[in-house]
């Protein structure tokens, strides 16, 4: 929404209505509160996606591909020499059986990534469709010429009818349209578009439904919106994040070790009289770096922009998903994102001298007229709090309606002698004194309560035979969406700050920001007054979160860490984000952060996982090699593996298959809770923590069992 | 009384000395670190080495500091050593060969006093004092300098600048190794140990034969050797001889010198960066693992398993009478886990278990509470690699004390990670391969000890990149193999990390804080100094295991 510079009345209110989008948000309820766990989960895994894949995991192979990833590129390096040393003793099978399994560790790395991808392509090939050869009518001197839409240039005009698809991205400079940009986000109700304001960006690949509109062309061809969704769906553009850089690094030093703790063994071993096999030595290595995050780390990264693309929210980069999770303060426009777009009626407040039954009735009568949301929703209060039915302007015969102008302000009827009005305090007030009736004492009282409540007063005035008169106060009250309190609590204990920022004035918004929890609020905001803020919190060390739609949200957007833009704004707000929020949904930037955060853990825990994995394999394998020159060291083989080969084969086993059965966690990600840092550490630290202690000792066993079935191992 | 009791409440006694120590000694550091004006010595002090100690210094100035200040130290200890045959009060000893030489200054300068020589039988009162134990104070100052860098770099914000090394060099040794030490000799020599300049004595033994014994300013080197975690003993047999170390009294006092300042440090830090509650977390990491491993040491040592040691009643071999089995445990595991390295027991004749700790402590890369200054840097860097795991658990890229740890922080931590496992595991494989290395074993394969001769060289090796400078004995190091590459070990295994804390702290000082709010990770909980030990054994126990396997763990489960 645009920040409205002054406090809004009614009267405004009502011209913006119309210009409201047609469409509403096509997946959240109000608020977005959806039960329990897994808010922010992925799409399904289907195994098949698996086989789909083959392919692609076959193709990474390529060394030059798999050095990009240092612990599976060692694994690779692993596997040939393996093979090679499988090749010295072509009888050997529990050569060949390892160098099997090793490459199968690599090819399910592959796998991972390649699922990860499939789902993203499948996103682009629609899109694709959407990116048909159109042809432009480009307007030179007032007569249009047609081109091929790849040769229009920036700052071209080109004219747009009923039927056509909009050639490029650009703004509508002449004209309005209503289109249908389900191309892109997938919501089937036309939008409309016009020249001027904050509605008049366009989208290539998009399609006229109605009237004509000339489109002052932005981008360059192959770099239009629908381009970049290709390549960042595709995964084309995707760069390693920050954090997934350190994590690398971290791992990349975690290989070196293990690499040294490996080489150095066998002068050990010579020295112990038990020189190992290059194979057993190649398995240890394998075993122990820390396999399982490193062949799971890209998909886990893809997979996190993929969930945001399943929620028709589109990333410009990784970096602002990962400062998605870092976010410590979110600014949240009061209109539709906190409040429903409307202030509606809530009581009737009658002055001395009146009953409230009697100002309902004059109420309901005077904004029959009134079209606009507000007066509709006096309509329905007095419907629904006094029982009155509502009359329908046909059925009363000799009245005169007055409809709501946002010049006069006020809306009623002259019926029976009887004339009555409702509207803006000052507006009613000069109609009475006008016709020389007397304002009453309290009307001013009344109505400055309700200013102060934060609430906006409409009076409501008759003249009849005993005069013009005030005859009580309407209360309209902003309405807070369902469930956002208990959103903002979350928040909080997340520990992020919500910032409310409304053209209200500063009681308004601070009665407003008090009945929806939010911990902060910036009243009567313009651009300039958001800027300062999120200048203002980024000093002090915070990331902050902001939406925005209109050309001047634009520089606050690209000020903003993570800055979201509404498909419906300008093209400068879309330019400026760095995220793309095809729904138009201003809430869900706290899905966004949340899956920001969620990306993150996943790594963590992965980490956690496969670095607690290794004491397991210590204990499986470091038995196996020297419990015949150290018969004290079978002590250490605690799991009773059933032989030495067995123990081995089972570790690598186990390896290998735990990366297939995490890859549905990497792609749907860590179930989130918003919950304190501490208990989701603690939480964490048990399931993936300790979980990755245990589990490997049971896997191993269990594949050990398996094993010790076929004849020749055992 | 039984000794197991007896060890246990001198464990007590110990650990309420080192309570009561806490708050006063290191509230003093913070202060003395902080301080804006320079005592009257000290200005005489700064005038003589030139420097300006306002001057703050970014991270490779306050480097070029340390490196060039220890390189001059290497340099004049090998020279007083190589003319020691021309010194007066040199006691008749010869100059040293230039391999033990090197090796010797290299062990000193780099805190770790490992000792290729018997002290009685190489070093004169000149080298002793004039040398060995100037660098006692002066590298132990070094390296508290570098952890108040470190420090420095978390409490600060926006600047890349350190402090000054000269400052906190003098300042450290002045203001706090200097009186604590003058005070510990005081009770020392109270205790019974010499302190004199006397020439050789020769003493007929009752047996027959003749000993040869000397005096020396032994009480004050004895002071700062455990006060700096030195443990370069005066005499050979180190803090076991009764000059060095007199009584049962004497053997505690010491072991609370070794322990006092790292563990106090863990205070400063938290002073320095305004938050006590995250020195308590340091602090409780660093007590858990040291009473763990006291309380395995001890247990280990009474059980004293093996036939020869069960027929004999206790695991008395190669431990002193006067100290018995408890208090000899309690020495061993604050020496192997602090950058000591004295010694009042044998450490080859603990039972393989016990070995297996003394080695293990060591390969934590000894931080709890480690050397004076590299145990909390040594410390931190840990918990910085925690932190990087933990913090992304949350579901934030991971901060400690407000400061991101992104690329460049996890590189530095990475690299100072991998610095002593490759010289420990890189020198002990190549001396498995090298015939010469093997025949300095005293228990080899041939004589039936294969994993325990494993263990002497893998020990050599851990304690001298570690800088400890404990031996476990059996080992002939003293050959141009050995004195070459413990010599290197220390050096490497010293400054390297040094570069790297000090990269790490620059880095850190340069950043903006995050602000805290309840979605960061709580450093100061019970919570994060559990995963803090968690992190710290399993990094270290996946580093060493396989080493470990074939050495103690090998000995002690045949």
């Amino acid at each position: 929404m645009t920040v409205p510079v002054k406090p809004e009345e009614p009267g405004t209110m009502a011209s913006r209505s119309t210009l409201t989008p047609a469409r509403a948000p096509h997946q959240d309820a109000p608020g977005g509160q959806q039960p329990g766990d897994g808010r922010v989960g992925g799409g399904l895994f289907d195994p098949g996606q698996l086989i789909r894949s083959l392919p692609d995991a076959l193709r990474k192979l390529d060394p030059r591909v798999m050095v990009k990833s240092p612990v599976m590129f060692v694994v690779e390096v692993g596997s040939v020499l393996t093979t090679v040393f499988a090749c010295t003793t072509p009888t050997d099978w529990f050569g060949w059986t390892i160098a099997a399994w090793l490459w199968l560790t690599v090819l399910f790395a592959n796998l991972a990534e390649a699922v990860a991808e499939g789902r993203g392509k499948a996103q682009a090939d629609t899109l694709r469709k959407a990116k048909t050869d159109t042809v432009a009518r480009r307007l030179t001197d007032g007569a249009a010429e047609r081109i091929p839409g790849t040769e229009l240039r920036i700052g071209d005009l080109v004219v747009c009818e009923a039927g056509d698809i909009i050639p490029g991205d650009g703004d509508v400079v002449d004209g309005v349209a209503s289109v249908d940009e389900s191309a892109i986000t997938g919501e089937s109700a036309p939008v409309i578009r016009e020249s001027g304001g904050d509605r008049c960006a366009v989208t290539g690949g998009t399609k006229v439904l109605s009237d004509r509109i000339v489109i002052k062309i932005t981008t360059r061809p192959g770099e239009t919106f629908i381009d970049r969704m290709i390549n960042l769906v595709e995964g084309a553009a995707r760069q390693k994040t920050p954090n997934e850089i350190a994590l690398n690094i971290l791992l990349a030093s975690l290989t070196i070790i293990f690499l040294l703790a490996v080489v150095t063994l066998q002068p050990f071993a010579i020295y112990a009289g038990a020189e190992q096999p290059m194979i057993v030595l190649l398995a240890l290595l394998v075993c122990l770096i820390p396999t399982t995050i490193g062949a799971l780390l890209s998909a886990i990264g893809i997979a996190g922009m993929d969930r945001l693309v399943q929620r028709n929210v589109l990333a410009m980069s990784g970096r602002a998903v990962e400062a998605a999770g870092d976010v410590s303060t979110l600014l949240l426009d009061k209109t539709g994102t906190i409040t429903l777009g409307n202030r509606q009626a809530a009581e009737f407040v009658p002055v001395r001298g009146t009953t409230e039954a009697e100002v309902a009735d004059a109420a309901q009568l005077s904004s029959l007229a009134d079209e606009t949301p507000e007066g509709r929703s006096i309509v329905v209060l007095a419907k629904e709090k006094y029982g009155l039915r509502e009359r329908h302007q046909g059925e009363l015969t000799g009245a005169e309606w007055i409809p709501f102008t946002a010049q006069t302000r006020m809306s009623g009827v002259d019926i029976d002698g009887r004339k009555v009005r409702k509207g803006a305090s000052g507006s009613v007030i000069a109609w009475v004194q006008e016709r020389g009736g007397p304002v009453a004492e309290d009307a001013r009282t009344l109505t400055d309560a309700i200013s102060e409540a934060g609430g906006t007063p409409l009076l409501v005035a008759l003249e009849d035979e005993s005069g013009p008169r005030v005859l009580g106060v309407i209360h309209l009250k902003d309405v807070v969406k369902e469930g956002m309190r208990e959103r903002f609590v979350e928040l909080r204990r997340m520990g992020i700050k919500t910032v409310m920022i409304t053209g209200d004035n500063p009681l308004t918004a601070k009665a407003i920001a008090e009945e929806a929890g939010v911990d902060d609020f910036l009243a009567e905001a313009t651009p300039e007054d958001k800027m300062a803020l999120i200048k203002r919190e980024q000093a002090g060390g915070k990331l902050v979160a902001m939406t925005g739609d209109g050309t001047n949200d634009a520089p606050a957007l690209a000020q903003a860490d993570v800055g979201v833009a509404m498909n419906t704004g300008t093209s400068a707000a879309k330019e400026a984000g760095n995220m793309v929020d095809l729904d138009s949904n201003p809430t869900k930037l706290i899905e966004i952060v949340e899956i920001g955060k969620q990306l993150l853990i996943t790594r963590g825990a992965l980490t956690t996982f496969s670095i607690a994995n290794d004491v397991a394999k210590y204990f499986a394998i470091i038995p196996a090699m020297f419990a015949v020159a150290y018969p004290g060291l079978d002590t250490l083989n605690i799991m009773r593996l059933s032989s030495p080969d067995s123990a081995i084969l089972s570790a690598i086993i186990f390896n290998a298959l735990v990366i297939v059965a995490l890859v549905p966690l990497a792609l749907k990600g860590v179930r989130y809770r918003p919950v304190s840092a501490d208990r989701m550490l603690r939480r964490n630290l048990a399931v993936y923590g300790l979980g990755g202690l245990i589990a490997p000792f049971l896997g191993i066993k269990l594949i050990d069992l398996l094993l010790s079935l076929i004849p020749g191992i055992g | 009384m039984s000794p197991a009791l007896a060890g246990v409440l001198q464990l007590t006694a110990l650990a309420a000395a080192l309570v009561l120590a806490y708050r006063p000694l290191g509230d003093y550091m913070a202060a003395v670190y902080g301080a804006p004006r320079h005592l009257r010595v000290e200005k005489v002090l700064y005038r003589c080495i030139g420097a300006n100690p306002d001057a703050e210094m970014r991270w490779p100035a306050y480097l070029r500091g340390v490196l060039a200040f220890s390189a001059a130290g290497v340099l004049l200890l090998y020279l007083l050593q190589r003319v020691q045959g021309g010194l007066p009060l040199s006691l008749g000893f010869a100059s040293i060969s230039p391999d033990q030489a090197f090796n010797t200054a290299a062990s000193f300068v780099t805190n770790t006093n490992w000792q290729s020589y018997s002290g009685e039988q190489a070093m004169g009162h000149v080298v002793q004092t004039a040398g060995l134990a100037v660098q006692n104070f002066v590298s132990a100052a070094t390296g508290m300098a570098v952890a108040v860098a470190l420090v420095r770099g978390f409490a600060r914000s926006r600047t890349g600048e350190l402090g000054n090394f000269w400052a906190d060099l003098v300042r450290g040794t002045v203001r706090v190794l200097v009186p604590i030490a003058v005070l510990g000799a005081l009770v020392l020599v109270a205790c019974g140990a010499v302190q004199n300049f006397s020439g050789i004595h020769e003493v007929g033994q009752f047996m027959g034969g003749v000993q040869q014994t000397n005096g020396g300013a032994v009480a004050s080197q004895e002071a700062i050797k455990e006060l700096g975690t030195n443990g370069g003993g005066y005499f050979n047999a180190n803090s076991a001889h009764p000059f060095e170390n007199p009584n049962a009294f004497s053997n505690l006092f010491e072991i609370f010198l070794i322990l006092v300042i790292p563990f106090a440090l863990t205070r400063t830090f938290g002073k320095m960066v305004g938050n006590v509650k995250q020195g308590y977390a340091i602090l409780a990491t660093m007590a858990a693992v040291w009473l763990g491993f006291t309380a395995l040491m001890m247990w280990s040592e009474f059980a004293h398993g093996g036939p020869a040691l069960q027929a004999a009643g206790a695991a008395m071999e190669g431990k002193e009478t006067r100290f018995g089995v408890g208090s000899s445990a309690i020495f061993s595991v604050a020496t192997t886990l602090t950058s000591t390295g004295a010694v009042d027991a044998f450490h080859s004749s603990f039972t393989a278990f016990g070995g297996g700790l003394q080695l293990l402590g060591m390969m934590l890369g000894e931080i709890a509470p480690g050397g004076v200054g590299s145990g909390l840097y040594g410390m931190l860097v840990m918990a910085v690699i925690a932190v990087f795991l933990a913090g992304l658990m949350v579901g934030r890229t991971p901060e400690y004390l407000g400061k991101k740890i992104g690329t460049r922080e996890i590189k530095l931590a990475a690299c100072y990670l991998l610095i002593t496992p490759t010289l420990v595991l890189g020198f002990t494989a190549a001396s498995m391969v090298l015939p010469d290395a093997l025949g300095s074993m005293l228990n080899t394969k041939a004589l039936g000890a294969g994993p325990h001769g494993f263990s002497e060289v893998l020990y050599a090796f851990t304690s001298g990149a570690n800088n400890n400078g404990s031996a476990f004995a059996g080992l002939n190091a003293n050959t141009p193999w050995y004195n070459t590459t413990i010599g290197l070990a220390m050096l490497l295994g010293r400054f390297l990390p040094m570069v790297f804390v000090l990269a790490l702290a620059g880095s850190l000082a340069e950043q903006q804080p995050v602000p805290e709010t309840a979605g960061t990770l709580r450093t100061e909980k019970p919570l994060f100094a559990g995963l803090l030990v968690g992190t710290i054994l399993i990094v270290t126990g996946l580093t060493y295991f396989p080493a470990l396997a074939l050495g103690p763990l090998a000995e002690g489960l045949s």
